[in-house]
């Protein structure tokens, strides 16, 4: 099985995205958005660099399916964690005191 | 034991564990072990952030305060150092792939460099928090946690600024989370830099090339998690609140 | 079956390749460290059960007149760290899993050798730190070590036993990860995933759970240290923070423990009942998939635990139903292999009354847990000695029984040996009355309101003293036929019959090399052209198996 070397410039490409994600970041974190959107702005610009990360800089891209299964389960238990422990609390104010 | 069968031809590898039957197998079963021990990395933080996730919920405005007091600059700098740590952690990969000794030791020593300037601004920040007493609890005993909280109109950087509705107590759970996070984070790092070390003299003495690199890959690997964590941690730990800057109570 | 040659056993196996205590504590063989983990989890088992005596001799009478209530607290706190972490969770898996999966799979040793000796040592190094609390005056919060009395009010070494479980983690961790990485990339040629033992099958769930639910735990015994130490206020109301997201993150990690601690006993049932039935298991492909759904499954019900925590009543809801649904795949287990030994040619060996056993028991700790999934039925049962006989059940009546049984069965395997089979069958029929005797009126107890963690209750409930002497007898039976399998498996190691290659005649892949294996495990890499559990050739296989008469050919 032959081994995909990356070249230098894509690593390039994403550094600088990753450097422009980070300032754009800062920007937008001062910016007062409606609701709860400066939280998702955050978050999603922190999403985009990490998926970038994984993708190029860690070789994901040209990885196995094994190895896309592997961070795929990881993401998938992480949610089940927060997402059952949220339901907890989210709901708990749902029912009127007796 | 004449009859037993090995794969320890002549001519493979010296690194070729016994119980391997090539080093295509070894490359995928390391590939694969440092893959699986991230996820549990993966589980480890997520506690954390699951923890950060339900007090911010119920703490919106503690930690807002709490958040803006950290130093904008200071993370924002980090987060840029380890990025670029992470350019030059694959650039060393690149090097081994392309059997470029020289470049090799070259990335893995900016790599370590710029991982002890990330800690080195780390020991900065966590200092400034020790002279504001904001380390939370006990932690340091004789030292409890007992910012100055700024009265309105006062604009002294060293005290606590508090938006509508925060009360100092809550303020105290945002900063145990910051220092259980990024400490568990430093300490990654620290863990990372001793493996730098060690990559790095196995590079000096020629035994990366382009037919065995894995461990420096693997690193690499677990260089760029660490770098994945703080991505996520610079915005929930730094950003969170400053869109309130100009609502200070 | 088709001929195979099978080489003569060589003077030389793992045993004897090397001697002296060197090459024994930094072996890279996986059936030394095995057999290093075999000793150590025996001896932890012990004082487990030294802990256990002492609550059933309390319990023999209404009054706290053996021991303190504040000793009592220590006794069963203790009894349940050192059974959950020490014994249950690597039991089997680093036994028995750590023995056989690189021989079932054709492989010479796991994927990484050296870090599963350093799982031994690590496991040692938080049993050794546990054992140092438990001398130094033991931890009084319950294994579950609740907060805030865990974090504020205990006087007890709860850090340092916290550490010990800590330390004990990694090295769960290490196991999973070596046993997922090899069955990924080191099956022998042939050895495609349906033809892997269901041993294996159930192993890798079990590793995926270690992978996933450990790391959590670690984090909360890591915060509740710091909360203790530093006073911080993590799960402190006063300080604004939720004793409530301590359980969550708690029970995230101990529910799928205990698949952690049953599913490989599961695997090792598969294994019994196909073997000593002399017949393929029954729908091997769902009794396969059943184990990696109990594995996903697992992680979803963890909320059950907080039914009575003052968790939202829609999220009780959820978990109760997501309770009732982690049974099925169990269930399906449990009629797979009802239905393999349907007309199966069975014979009665110890390892077969073992996991005859275990179906029952199983069955019964299974169908209690359903009980307690009802959030209405829940809210009396909890805290009761119902919820102490039901777990019991699965762990002693399952997990233990199918460790003893998997032990009997690669015995001649592991040591060369036969076990005295008499012993053996007399042994685990005294285990099986003892357990039951111990445990079934600790259903009735539990029902009647009888809580845990007391160690007194009221002298005039005549019934209640009852039960506890009923149970404190099966204790002190099931212990003396805990004993007896200790004195005669050392004893065979001397002086039993030596075994043959394949003791018991079988297909699998494990019998097709020497007892005890040499140090590679197979002097030839094995190439693997037959299904699993293949004891008729193919072109038979629609005789044995279907339910309506078939014309039977001559074999």
């Amino acid at each position: 099985m032959s081994e995909h070397i990356v070249q230098p410039r894509i690593y390039i490409v994403i550094f600088l995205a990753l450097m422009l994600g980070t300032g754009l970041t800062v920007v937008a974190a001062f910016h007062d958005f409606p609701g709860p959107l400066n939280a998702v702005v955050a978050l999603t610009i922190a999403v985009i660099k990490a998926t970038l990360v994984v993708l190029y800089f860690m070789h994901v891209r040209y990885s196995s399916r094994l190895i896309w299964l592997v961070i795929g389960s990881a993401l998938f238990w992480l949610a089940i964690m927060f997402a059952l422990t949220i339901s907890d609390y989210w709901t708990r104010t749902w029912l009127p005191p007796l | 034991m004449s009859e037993v069968a090995t794969t320890y031809e002549a001519g493979a590898h010296s690194a070729l564990q016994h119980h391997f039957e090539n080093m295509e197998q070894q490359r995928e079963a390391g590939t694969l072990g440092m893959w699986v021990f991230l996820v549990t990395e993966i589980m480890f933080f997520g506690a954390l952030f699951l923890a950060y996730t339900i007090y911010r919920y119920q703490y919106p405005a503690a930690f807002a305060s709490a958040s803006n007091h950290l130093d904008i600059r200071l993370g924002a700098i980090n987060t840029a150092v380890l990025i670029v740590s992470s350019f030059t952690m694959a650039m060393a990969v690149y090097s081994t792939q392309v059997g470029k000794q020289r470049n090799t030791i070259i990335c893995l020593i900016l790599t370590m460099i710029l991982g002890a300037t990330f800690l080195g601004i780390k020991a900065i920040e966590y200092h400034d928090k020790y002279r504001d007493h904001l380390i939370p609890g006990q932690l340091i005993p004789g030292h409890p946690f007992n910012p100055a909280v700024a009265k309105p109109g006062d604009t002294d950087e060293h005290k606590l600024h508090l938006v509508e509705g925060a009360t100092v107590h809550n303020v105290e759970l945002f900063y145990w989370i910051y220092f259980a996070m990024t400490g568990l984070h430093a300490l990654h790092m620290i863990i990372g830099l001793g493996i730098m070390i060690v990559l790095t003299i196995m590079a000096w003495r020629g035994r990366f090339g382009p037919e065995y690199h894995a461990p420096v890959e693997i690193s690499g690997l677990y260089w760029h998690f660490v770098d994945i964590i703080w991505i996520f941690l610079f915005p929930l730990l730094y950003l969170l609140g400053r869109h309130l800057e100009g609502r200070i109570g | 079956m088709e001929e195979f040659t099978i080489p003569k056993p060589p003077r030389t196996n793992y045993l004897n390749a090397e001697y002296g205590l060197k090459s024994w504590l930094l072996t890279k063989d996986h059936k030394r460290i095995a057999l290093l983990y075999l000793g150590a989890i025996s001896f932890f088992f012990f004082i487990g059960s030294l802990y256990a005596m002492a609550i059933r001799l309390e319990l023999l009478s209404p009054q706290g007149d053996l021991v303190q209530s504040s000793t009592y607290n220590k006794m069963f706190t203790q009894h349940g760290i050192i059974m959950v972490f020490f014994f249950l969770i690597p039991s089997i898996p680093a036994t028995l899993g750590n023995f056989l999966i690189p021989m079932m799979i054709g492989a010479k040793d796991l994927a990484f050798p050296r870090i599963n000796l350093l799982s031994w040592y690590i496991y040692m190094l938080g049993g050794i730190v546990t054992i140092y609390a438990l001398l130094a005056g033991g931890v009084d919060t319950g294994w579950t070590f609740y907060v805030p009395y865990s974090t504020t009010f205990s006087n007890s070494y709860v850090i340092a036993t916290g550490l010990g479980i800590f330390i004990n983690g990694f090295s769960s961790i290490l196991t999973g990860l070596n046993f997922i990485v090899t069955i990924h990339t080191m099956r022998a040629p042939g050895m495609t995933w349906y033809r892997l033992p269901l041993f294996v099958w159930a192993h890798y769930a079990t590793s995926l759970i270690m992978i996933l639910g450990t790391p959590v735990i670690a984090i909360t015994v890591l915060l509740v240290a710091l909360e203790r130490l530093a006073h911080i206020g993590i799960f402190d109301p006063a300080a604004g923070g939720d004793p409530v997201l301590f359980q969550h993150l708690f029970w995230f990690y101990s529910h799928p423990a205990v698949y952690i601690m049953v599913l490989p006993g599961m695997g090792v049932i598969s294994e019994l009942i196909a073997n000593f039935s002399r017949k393929n298991i029954f729908g091997y492909k769902f009794v396969a998939f059943s184990s990696l759904a109990i594995a996903v499954f697992g992680f979803l019900v963890w909320g059950h635990h907080l039914f009575v925590a003052s968790q939202s009543v829609y999220a009780g809801m959820i978990f109760s139903f997501l309770s009732f649904a982690v049974a099925i795949p169990s269930a399906i287990k449990v009629f797979n292999w009802t239905a393999t030994l349907y007309k199966g040619s069975i014979s009665y060996d110890t390892p077969m009354l073992y996991a005859l056993g275990f179906i029952g028991l199983f069955t019964i700790g299974g169908m209690t847990g359903l009980f307690l999934a009802a959030l209405a039925v829940d809210v009396h049962l909890s805290d009761t000695y119902f919820v102490v006989a039901h777990f019991h059940y699965i762990m002693v009546g399952g997990t233990l029984l199918a460790y003893l049984g998997g032990l009997h069965y690669w015995w001649p395997k592991i040591s060369g040996r036969m076990y005295p089979e008499g012993w053996g069958r007399f042994s685990a029929l005294v285990v099986f009355v003892g357990f039951n005797l111990t445990f079934s009126p600790q259903f009735i107890l539990g029902y009647m309101g009888m809580p845990r963690r007391y160690h007194t209750y009221p002298a005039d409930m005549v019934s209640w003293q009852v039960l506890h002497v009923l149970s404190t007898a099966g204790a002190s039976i099931l212990g003396v036929g805990l004993l007896i399998p200790l004195f005669y498996l050392i004893w065979s190691m001397r002086y039993g019959r030596i075994a043959e290659a394949n003791p018991w005649n079988l297909p699998g892949l494990e019998w097709q090399t020497a007892s005890p294996p040499p140090t590679e495990n197979f002097l030839i890499t094995p190439v693997v052209t037959q299904e699993a559990y293949e004891f008729a050739p193919p072109e038979h296989k629609e005789v044995v198996g279907k339910f309506e008469r078939q014309q039977r050919t001559e074999i």
